[in-house]
């Protein structure tokens, strides 16, 4: 039980923070031919649209209905029809997400409202699902707004009480936070596949992006990720299999509306996390654990022996949403690392199960002090945390959003026994490369320098 | 090197060994021997002189997997993290062109890296094949007029330990003498504090643990003419003679260069250890005692008392944490009761230590501190090492690199004591280093997790 110290300064000095539209853009991306548009001034898509173009290496498709002076004051319903119209006559999305921002709730706007006037005006568009999510940025963050999309997608898209299940089902809903990457959805399928089970990806980046080369050149919404149809036959399913804390609510919807089974976890990083999952893929499954994943587990305790000399003695400092941070700490923990400091960029319920002392809700300025006062010696954070690290004189782990310098890191995989080996190994590394543990270099006072 | 030399170097007054047989040291067991050669040993008690360029003369096998693979630290950019070798062909061996090759390569390291000195080592090969290593030295010497020194310690010759021995006689015969100590500089004098010089022989710096000791050698006004030869330079080795008293850090390595400090310039020394509270505690006061300085001792006492009370203190939580567990240490020479006296000043219960590499007076050390009926290990096949661990039901074995896998294999908690470890244990300072890493290490979240099956599957292990 952490406890959870809150904000308690007016400037937030380098945020770990990210807004809630922008996880809300994120999850919709995660669907095929989708188009994210976000109600706002343009400078909103615009940030984002350059805040995941340098994560990802990608073309993003993202577009918004730009509101200007006179549409703040005045009401922006026209914008939003005009957008939507647009949105829908040029790129023919096959869905629509539409994030709200700061500017658009506090003007007031009322989305849905709208949004039904516009499939009123425009018959001829009422098959593209829209689906809006209210996330100013002044609310939550990142990984909320993410799980806030999942959950207005499963409200927009489910018929209700639609159990049909069929006994000889092999479909297992997969509802997944923002952190999962492209490599651990891989990674997670195939687990699942391995099961003899058949998994839906909620959303799916791993189809999306996952930095694949098309064969089209060109592409206005994106090309690939968990079809529309798809989520609808949610209730369909053997079960649904949860991951990540900040997806509780959305995992409540979709169990309210389907009546479907779930098994949820915090997340799914480190021995422990993994044994939990297989466990029940083996009994969802009824069948044995494959083979390939002992082998896995096994070179996981291995790695584990090798590196708990040099992370078993060591002091970590953690800054990251509460689901990946959790992980992180969970990880470490069973590792026999010690968390001496650890920030959030906004609250969450399971910040108070995660296993370290003190959870502090702020920015990498706190972190940076609480790491410094307690001797940490490496910082796990996303790409901002490199000028911390460098400053705290200590090596950096990336994880998160954004990484924006280092190739890959969008990629990379933390799930699983091979992702929490490759993470212990990547961890001990950097803290043998700062030779932390050599005594600092002492000359005698009665020593004479060669000329 | 001809036989009768070798058998010199293996008549060691000094060694306890010695009276045993006529060899002194046991010769190796073809089919059941682990130790290094004779040319390892040599370049494990010479590598750490930081401004020498190491020349390995022989073809790749002996510099190729060896160099840069010891945690000896210096407050220079070392030479050695430069591997230097002859690396000779097939055609340098057939057509007899090892010295030549030879010659150039010293003038090459000579020109890249402005060296102290150049040091060059023999290997099987080129011992058999009959390189005049010290003619060729010679000459590059007058040639370059950088010293270059030949060791002649061929992997053949015999076990590591004579190798050790072999690189203290090629310092004592080429090295020391050679130059005078530099003046104490004024900066360093302390008014009614006499600086006395001493020399640390078989001391490698490892991981920087002098470092740990230097400080509160330098605070008593012991000035350390030369580390044999951990952070050393080579003019260092060249005043050794001018010490006042001398420490066997590594009894066994290099007791040759102790004895024949004192026949030819009459240098008191004596075997200490600086791993523990007892031992660096007796390390201090016995060089008051052999330099004969009533205010030394007086000095030596109050720093004693202070670096005690102090490390005390900071122990007090390990202790309590280390408090009953159970270590079985197997590690060579000094170490054997040593780290035993480490262990035992933390709370710790030594079931059994390893003595395959001590002498009659670490046993007899040994028992002191064990009592009369300590169990000793002489044979540390890994086998026989896990069982007795657990037959012993050890905690943590304590021991070299070369059996850490072993035991994490075998799931049983390990503490590298030896010269591949990145962490300082020597000294005050390193005791908590050493308490912090043994607590951590045994109590790690990380045994159970790799004992236990997987959840699938029902029966335990071990």
């Amino acid at each position: 039980m952490a406890e959870i110290l809150k904000r308690n300064k007016p400037l937030s000095v380098s945020p770990v923070k990210v807004s809630a539209t922008s996880g809300a853009a994120l999850a919709f991306l995660g669907f095929d031919r989708s188009l994210p548009l976000l109600h706002g001034a343009q400078g909103c898509t615009a940030f984002n649209k350059i805040f995941f173009v340098r994560h990802f290496r990608e073309p993003i498709p993202l577009q918004t209905t730009a509101l200007d002076q006179i549409s703040t004051v005045m009401g922006s319903d026209e914008n939003l029809i005009e957008g939507l119209r647009t949105v829908c006559e040029k790129h023919a999305p096959a869905l629509i997400g539409l994030p709200t921002t700061g500017l658009a709730e506090t003007q007031g706007c009322d989305v849905r409202r709208v949004v039904r006037t516009f499939v009123q005006r425009h018959p001829e568009f009422a098959h593209v699902p829209i689906v809006p999510v209210d996330t100013p940025d002044y609310r939550g963050s990142f990984e909320r707004g993410f799980a806030l999309a999942v959950d207005a997608l499963i409200e927009a898209l489910l018929p209700q009480g639609t159990t049909r299940r069929d006994a000889s089902t092999r479909h297992v809903n997969l509802l997944v936070n923002a952190h999962l990457t492209a490599d651990d959805l891989d990674w997670l399928q195939e687990t699942v596949a391995a099961f003899g089970l058949e998994p839906v990806t909620v959303p799916d980046l791993a189809a999306s992006l996952d930095g694949h080369l098309d064969d089209a050149e060109f592409a206005s919404v994106t090309t690939g990720g968990t079809a529309v149809a798809a989520l609808r036959s949610a209730g369909e399913a053997l079960a649904t299999l949860v991951v990540g804390a900040s997806l509780g609510p959305a995992a409540d919807r979709l169990q309210a509306l389907t009546g479907v089974p779930d098994a949820r976890f915090d997340h799914l990083v480190g021995l422990a996390a993994t044994d939990r999952l297989l466990m029940w893929l083996r009994s969802v499954s009824g069948q044995p654990v494959p083979a390939r994943l002992d082998k896995q587990r096994r070179r996981l305790q291995d790695a584990m022996l090798d590196c708990h000399f040099t992370l078993g003695t060591s002091r970590f400092a953690i800054a990251a949403e509460a689901d990946l941070l959790t992980g992180f700490v969970d990880l470490l923990g069973e590792n026999g690392g010690e968390v001496v400091a650890a920030v959030a960029p906004a609250f969450a319920p399971v910040l108070e199960r995660t296993g370290c002392a003190t959870v502090k809700i702020g920015d990498l300025e706190d972190l940076e002090m609480l790491a410094r006062d307690a001797g940490a010696e490496l910082l796990i954070a996303n790409g901002h945390g490199v000028e911390s690290a460098h400053r705290l004189g200590v090596p950096i782990l990336q994880a998160g959003f954004p990484q924006w310098e280092r190739l890959g890191g969008f990629q990379r995989g933390w799930i699983g026994y091979d992702g929490a080996r490759h993470a212990l190994f990547d961890l001990a590394n950097a803290l043998e490369a700062a030779g932390r543990h050599a005594a600092s270099p002492y000359r005698s006072v009665f020593a004479v320098e060669a000329a | 090197m001809n036989n009768a030399q070798i058998a010199a170097l293996l008549d060691e007054p000094a060694c306890e060994h010695n009276a045993k047989s006529k060899s002194g040291c046991a010769r190796p067991a073809p089919g059941a021997s682990a130790g290094g050669c004779c040319f390892d040993g040599a370049q494990i008690a010479l590598f750490p002189i930081a401004d020498v360029a190491h020349i390995v003369h022989g073809p790749i096998g002996c510099a190729g997997s060896s160099w840069d693979n010891r945690g000896s630290k210096a407050t220079q950019m070392p030479l050695f993290r430069i591997g230097m070798t002859t690396d000779l062909t097939e055609q340098d061996v057939i057509m007899g062109r090892g010295e030549k090759r030879l010659f150039h390569s010293i003038k090459q390291a000579i020109d890249s890296h402005s060296p102290a000195a150049v040091f060059v080592y023999a290997t099987c090969v080129t011992a058999l094949i009959g390189d005049d290593l010290e003619a060729v030295c010679k000459a590059a010497e007058t040639r370059w007029g950088v010293p270059v020194v030949p060791v002649d310690a061929a992997g053949f010759y015999g076990t590591k330990n004579l190798g050790n021995r072999i690189a203290g006689e090629a310092m004592l015969r080429y090295v020391v003498g050679a130059a005078e100590p530099p003046p104490v500089p004024d900066a360093a004098r302390r008014p009614g504090i006499t600086v006395h010089d001493i020399n640390l022989i078989g001391e490698y710096n490892i991981a920087g643990e002098l470092w740990h000791v230097t400080p509160l050698l330098d605070e008593l006004g012991l000035r350390v003419l030369c580390t044999l030869s951990g952070d050393a330079r080579f003019r260092d080795v060249q005043a050794m003679h001018h010490a006042e008293a001398n420490m066997v850090v590594c009894a066994k390595a290099q007791v040759n260069v102790a004895r024949k400090l004192r026949t030819r310039y009459g240098t008191p020394w004596f075997e200490g250890s600086f791993y523990g509270i007892r031992e660096m505690n007796a390390t201090l006061r016995r060089f008051a005692e052999l330099l004969g300085d009533a205010d030394l001792t007086e000095r030596t006492e109050a720093l004693i008392a202070r670096e005690e009370a102090r490390t005390h203190a900071e122990l007090a939580p390990w202790r309590t944490r280390l408090q009953g567990k159970r270590a079985l240490l197997y590690t060579g020479g000094v170490k054997s009761w040593s780290v035993v006296s480490a262990l035992q000043d933390l709370g710790l219960e030594v079931v059994a230590t390893g003595t395959k590499k001590s002498t009659e007076e670490d046993k007899a050390r040994i028992r002191e501190l064990m009592g009369e009926d300590a169990h000793m290990i002489e044979d540390g096949n890994p086998r026989g090492l896990i069982e007795t661990c657990k037959r012993y039901r050890a905690d943590v074995l304590i021991a070299g690199g070369r059996n850490l896998y072993t035991a994490l294999k075998a799931r049983i908690p390990f503490l590298d004591i030896n010269q591949e470890r990145t962490v300082p244990y020597a000294g005050y300072a390193g005791m908590a280093h050493f308490a912090r890493q043994l607590a951590l290490t045994i109590e790690s979240p990380i045994w159970p997790a790799v004992r236990k099956p997987a959840p699938w599957q029902e029966q335990s292990h071990g």
